[in-house]
């Protein structure tokens, strides 16, 4: 019998594990040789445990459907993707870089706005921008940081070089399930970890609350920390329990929270009222306070902007902090890192092209079939057309969407993503599309996790790796 | 601590117990059945009675068969007595007090959760039962244990225990007026005597309280002593009497309990007075009505001292 690993068909594309059939790079050789020995049925053993492991750790994600709210085990692939440590510290140090730059843009977009008046940037990108909030002009947080925690996509291209291809810096989710993914693969792989040296992640939740903890206002031993959640019916719910559990703080939904006359957060406890000081806000912006944002939202708190802005609560992200998230302001990264580090960027962004720019946009649509079109402000893969694998009512629609609004889309080229072995059935092993999203901390030093939460489009062919979609995710080994 | 999260982990507490002694009953009433002369009207129905759930069971089944009674008490997700509705309100309110209980406990609740999804239909059919039943309550048992043996004795903890004797205490009175109500069936029948033995054997059980009845009343199995036994030992832990008193233990470790430590007062001092056993009739059956409502006036008082946020 042939084994699988020796037919695996991964010339197609960059494939992050396998060099070519049979042989694997460099940083998955152990990896590759300990799965060449397994027989199909340890194999099959190996992904039954796993399964059973989520379904017991109750590792879940909420998927929204006209049939209700269902709550969906995490699919997960057993073999891990590995990437070799030397690469991923320069890609480490890029994204620290990058964040810096974009924290230093928006602290400057909300005060004196420089880098416009230097024609850096221009003007439109703001004025049209979903993102910019008002109500945050003038006012800068401590250290004048507004993104503490980022959730940056990275892909691979044919050349095997990291691209960014988004940044979050709104509400990024999936660090939990990064972390989960490591615990399953500990119970299920445990082998390998003696064999092979594989950079740990489980410090995450210390570097999160080392960085929460420098935003309090009181100077006080223990500070009250506590995690805002939308609620069991979010579709990271999950995830906001995970951290408030592993950061040992309280998981507070909106109507757990007061601002009281004196500007302060409170939060109702069977004693009382107690100041909070720390708030970890995993709600969108427009959602935090009626008050100011949309006034029919049940999930924020009255007053809690006037709170932030008092100084008398510590914010994570801070709001507006989106400002930066948008695809158009991505254009511009690399000048935004140059304007204000006087460095040249580490990581490379996706080439990209802005309709609001009459010969991009004429270009975009003459190559519609080539290229990805992507609406400036949204996320979790809705609302994008992958030109190659689209329609021709899909492509005439996006043109129509286009011309309506060319500040809101983009163009992308078509993207060889990485592939990794992947099984999609007993004893087939196939490659499947992958990205890949580091989570990046920035508060008075910055952190970036070892790796991250690698995605997976489980589908044959599919480029889509949004786990509302679909998608899979894989346990990431950074390896020296 | 969170005045939500309080209410949560109380709540938490109740399902979990309402799960182990819905369980326990239904394998209590399994082994009674085979007991009881066909000529006593003890029926599977009077499960359906004791949860007070008639009218939700009248709604969707006509006829009153063992085999109906166990699905809805097991398996109908529509009736909120069921195992599978408790286990459902159970997680739900332990995954959002994840940040309070030990992280294991939320692992174990899954696995109960597998466990019953996966053999719900062994639990159904006769010939299996026994082994879901106890697979059930052993899971149960093990997460008490786990709570037992790692929570730190804080707020947390007070609201747990809170959560569970106050759902013991009801579920004692609902199974002592169980017997109470199939002893008035069979006090005319010829072989009442016998019959009234097996009731009251069967009411023990279904407490887990033979044997430590045997070793404190130091008898035989008779009416009036069990029900004494039930309402007033001191020491067994499902007993009125000792629920009521492990109620007042956990109010007294949480802040601001007053208001709701005088109620539980008010109700050992007045409810909990000698009575006479003798006749296990319509006094028994009064007193038991009325300390279902003095259970309910302490759950009040507790849900509005610390749930409610003014």
């Amino acid at each position: 019998m042939t084994n699988i690993w020796n037919t695996y068909a991964c010339e197609d594309f960059y494939d992050e594990v396998m060099s070519s059939p049979g042989n694997a790079r460099k940083p998955a050789k152990k990896l590759v040789s300990y799965f060449k020995t397994l027989s199909e049925e340890t194999v099959e053993l190996h992904r039954k445990a796993a399964e059973s492991t989520i379904k017991e750790m109750g590792v879940s994600f909420t998927v929204y459907s006209e049939q209700g709210n269902i709550d969906r085990s995490w699919p997960f692939d057993i073999v891990p993707r590995t990437i070799n440590k030397t690469q991923w510290d320069v890609t480490a140090a890029g994204l620290k870089q990058r964040l810096k730059a974009l924290n230093m843009f928006i602290d400057d977009i909300y005060n004196d706005q420089q880098i416009i008046k230097d024609g850096v940037v221009p003007s439109y990108v703001l004025e049209q921008s979903e993102n910019f909030r008002k109500e945050c002009v003038g006012f800068s947080p401590p250290l004048g940081v507004w993104a503490h925690i980022c959730g940056t996509d990275l892909v691979r291209d044919a050349d095997g070089e990291f691209y960014v291809l988004e940044d979050n810096l709104r509400v990024p989710s999936g660090v939990s399930y990064m972390l989960e993914n490591r615990s399953i693969t500990k119970r299920i792989l445990p082998e390998l970890f003696e064999e092979i040296k594989i950079a740990p992640i489980d410090d995450y939740c210390t570097q999160l609350f080392e960085t929460l903890i420098v935003l309090s206002p009181r100077d006080i031993p223990s500070p009250v920390v506590a995690v805002l959640t939308p609620g069991i019916y979010n579709s990271a719910y999950f995830e906001h329990a995970f951290l408030a559990q592993n950061m040992g703080c309280e998981l507070v939904e909106g109507a757990d929270l007061v601002v009281k006359d004196d500007d302060c957060v409170y939060m109702k406890t069977i004693s009382g009222l107690e100041r909070v000081d720390v708030i970890y806000r995993r709600i969108d912006d427009l959602f935090i306070d009626p008050e100011v944002f949309n006034e029919d939202s049940q999930l924020g708190v009255a007053g809690l902007m006037r709170a932030w802005k008092a100084g008398n609560v510590g914010l994570a992200n801070a709001p507006g902090a989106g400002v930066a998230d948008d695809k158009v302001i991505y254009a511009f990264v690399p000048d935004i890192i140059r304007y204000y580090l006087k460095e040249e960027p580490i990581l490379k962004n996706v080439e990209t092209y802005l309709c609001y720019d009459e010969e991009q946009r004429q270009y975009v649509i003459d190559n519609i079939e080539k290229l990805v079109i992507k609406p400036a402000n949204e996320s979790g893969g809705y609302g994008m057309l992958v030109g190659p694998h689209s329609t021709k009512k899909e492509r005439d629609k996006f043109v129509k969407l286009i011309n309506e609004n060319p500040r809101n889309y983009i163009g992308q080229p078509t993207l060889a993503l990485s592939t990794a072995p992947a099984f999609v059935g007993k004893n087939q092993l196939e490659p499947r599309h992958l990205d890949l999203r580091p989570f990046v901390l920035q508060g008075k030093d910055s952190y970036v996790t070892m790796g991250g939460l690698t995605r997976v489009a489980m589908k044959k062919g599919s480029l889509v790796v949004n786990s509302s979609q679909g998608g899979g995710s894989k346990d990431t080994w950074i390896v020296e | 601590m969170l005045s939500r999260v309080a209410e949560r982990t109380y709540w938490a507490a109740r399902y979990l117990e309402r799960i182990e002694n819905t369980v326990r009953l239904i394998s209590v009433y399994d082994k009674l059945m085979y007991d009881l002369p066909t000529s006593v009207g003890i029926g599977w129905y009077n499960l359906i009675t004791i949860n007070s759930a008639e009218e939700a069971f009248d709604e969707r089944y006509k006829v009153q068969d063992e085999r109906n009674v166990i699905k809805f008490l097991l398996s109908e997700e529509n009736n909120p007595v069921s195992v599978v509705s408790n286990l459902r309100f159970a997680r739900e309110n332990l995954r959002t007090t994840r940040d309070v209980i030990p992280a294991q406990s939320w692992v174990m609740i899954n696995e109960l959760n597998l466990f019953v999804t996966e053999n719900l239909q062994q639990g159904i059919n006769r010939s299996q039962r026994f082994n879901f039943l106890n697979g059930v309550i052993k899971i149960c048992q093990q997460i008490q244990g786990l709570l037992m043996g790692t929570m730190p004795r804080d707020a947390a903890w007070g609201f747990m225990k809170l959560g569970r004797n106050v759902e013991r205490a009801d579920m004692t009175t609902r199974l002592l007026d169980a017997g109470v109500r199939a002893q008035l069936q069979v006090m005319d029948d010829a072989e009442a005597i016998n019959s009234q033995q097996i009731i009251w054997g069967q009411v023990l059980r279904s407490l887990d309280a033979d044997q430590s009845y045997r070793r404190a009343v130091r008898s035989s199995v008779k009416g009036h002593q069990v029900a004494r036994y039930i309402i007033e030992d001191t020491a067994f832990p499902r007993s009125i009497t000792y629920c009521l008193s492990a109620v007042k233990d956990s109010l007294e470790m949480l802040p601001h309990c007053k208001p709701v430590v005088s109620v539980v007062k008010k109700t050992q001092k007045d409810r909990l007075t000698p009575m006479d056993y003798i006749d296990l009739g319509i006094p028994l059956k009064d007193f038991l009505n009325d300390m279902q409502l003095d259970i309910a006036a302490i759950h009040s008082s507790i849900s509005k001292n610390w749930f409610t946020y003014q």
